[in-house]
């Protein structure tokens, strides 16, 4: 199988790989750079637990072939804390416990992130809207949007 | 079988000798959504991925001097929703491209890809045809203009030849008084198939009688349908009750739906008539604000 050199930035640091044709951005962030924190769900772009952001972009990396992100800028969650600093959307999570297992939370976090980058001040049906593409099958959604609006609110306000 | 190949060319007369030499076993790649998964259940299984996302050309809306606006091929949802001209000329266009998939989806899915991926159900598809979007083919043989509604044969087939792609669609310079809408019904709020989905484009005259109508359905056949019946039903009155019952009764004659979990043939085609309706309501509201 032939491979494929990428060179990419992913959270700001530039990165390159090797990678199959038909790899996943998923399977190379996950199995060949070790940034566990994006999760594969379903694997068919239902789920948003592979969320990451590609040049300012949300998308589902269970979608992108790794050879698809030649010279593109990725985000993913491990990104969001800064060093030991959580980023308000994570430490808001924890505080309004709006996560139960933690699988589908990176994937939150990166969707709910791109809405504030995008919208600092959503309403709650456009959030709703916003993060329909990412599934929660334990807390339910009331807790998470509960969060990402006051969270919306705290940063407005600082 | 071959090792996988991947190419991303820079320029459409590469691309198609890509295409040319990859004899039908060859697949485009623009926003990927439907192509990976059907990589991923073998539902494909090709020699080679042709990604077209770096050619300039397929990445641009160009509105011209003429009006007309071109979309290319690789230019996402999310980026076709931000566009402010495509947005006042054919917000039904936008709306139904915009009801494709989630966040995620819409920042990599393309109103091409959804046109060609041939699924009955597309929701961008009614929308395109009764806008009268025509797309550009280019191919071995050179290039070649397909109306919207020719593109899909059945489902998930096409009436492109091996080697062939389209690289982009163009809409029609906006006349005055004139817009488009789109309604789909799906049994959620969100994230679903459409069990019907309704296109209407109508162009009105200064006494808001309705001179030109375009009404194309999906769900309710093996392809999109355009029905010119039902376009007709329209034209020379002003969205009256008694042109809105025979644009319904026009709807629902064409309908060939499917019995599925979806929706029951009998509950497609009557929902096929009200939406035609409703969509024609808004399109008609939307061509008078124009005036």
């Amino acid at each position: 199988m032939t491979k494929y050199h990428v060179n990419t930035s992913i959270n700001g640091e530039p990165t390159e790989f090797l990678c199959e044709p038909q790899e996943t951005l998923l399977d190379v962030l996950r199995d060949t750079l070790g940034l566990t924190g994006s999760k594969e769900g379903c694997a068919s772009g239902d789920c948003g637990a592979c969320s990451v952001i590609i040049d300012g972009r949300l998308v589902c990396s269970c979608l992108v072939l790794g050879v698809e992100a030649e010279g593109h800028e990725i985000g993913t969650i491990e990104g969001l804390a800064q060093g030991a600093h959580l980023h308000p959307l994570q430490q808001k999570f924890l505080e309004e416990a709006a996560l139960q297992c933690g699988i589908c939370t990176p994937g939150f976090l990166v969707a709910a992130k791109a809405l504030l980058d995008a919208n600092p001040n959503p309403t709650e049906t456009e959030t709703r809207y916003w993060l329909a593409g990412n599934l929660c099958r334990c807390t339910g959604y009331d807790k998470i949007i509960r969060a990402v609006m006051d969270v919306a609110a705290e940063m407005r306000g600082a | 079988m071959n090792a996988l190949q991947y190419e991303a060319p820079n320029t459409v007369k590469k691309a198609v000798a890509l295409l040319a030499k990859a004899n039908g076993k060859a697949k485009v790649l623009a926003g990927g959504t439907d192509l990976l998964v059907q990589l991923r259940a073998k539902m494909v299984s090709p020699d080679l991925i042709v990604d077209v996302k770096k050619i300039p050309q397929l990445r641009k809306i160009t509105v011209g001097r003429d009006g007309r606006i071109r979309v290319g091929a690789a230019v996402s949802g999310a980026e076709l929703g931000e566009h402010a001209r495509v947005s006042e000329a054919y917000p039904g266009v936008v709306e139904a491209v915009e009801l494709i998939g989630s966040t995620q989806i819409q920042g990599r899915a393309t109103a091409i890809g959804n046109l060609c991926n041939a699924s009955p159900a597309a929701d961008s598809v009614p929308a395109l045809i009764a806008a009268g979007a025509v797309c550009t083919v280019v191919g071995p043989n050179g290039e070649r203009q397909v109306p919207a509604e020719k593109i899909g044969v059945s489902p998930g087939r096409t009436s492109l030849a091996p080697g062939e792609f389209v690289v982009d669609f163009v809409l029609p310079a906006r006349k005055p008084r004139s817009a488009d809408a789109y309604l789909r019904m799906i049994p959620r709020t969100e994230m679903d198939i459409a069990i019907v989905g309704a296109g209407v484009n109508l162009s009105l005259d200064g006494d808001g009688v309705i001179t030109e109508a375009r009404v194309a359905l999906g769900a309710v056949a093996p392809t999109v349908l355009l029905v010119e019946e039902a376009g007709r039903a329209l034209v020379g009155g002003k969205l009256d009750d008694a042109a809105l019952q025979r644009l319904d009764a026009a709807a629902r004659a064409a309908c060939r739906p499917i019995d599925d979990k979806r929706g029951t043939i009998t509950y497609r085609t009557k929902v096929a008539g009200v939406l035609a309706r409703r969509a024609a309501a808004i399109a008609y509201e939307r061509a008078r604000s124009k005036r």
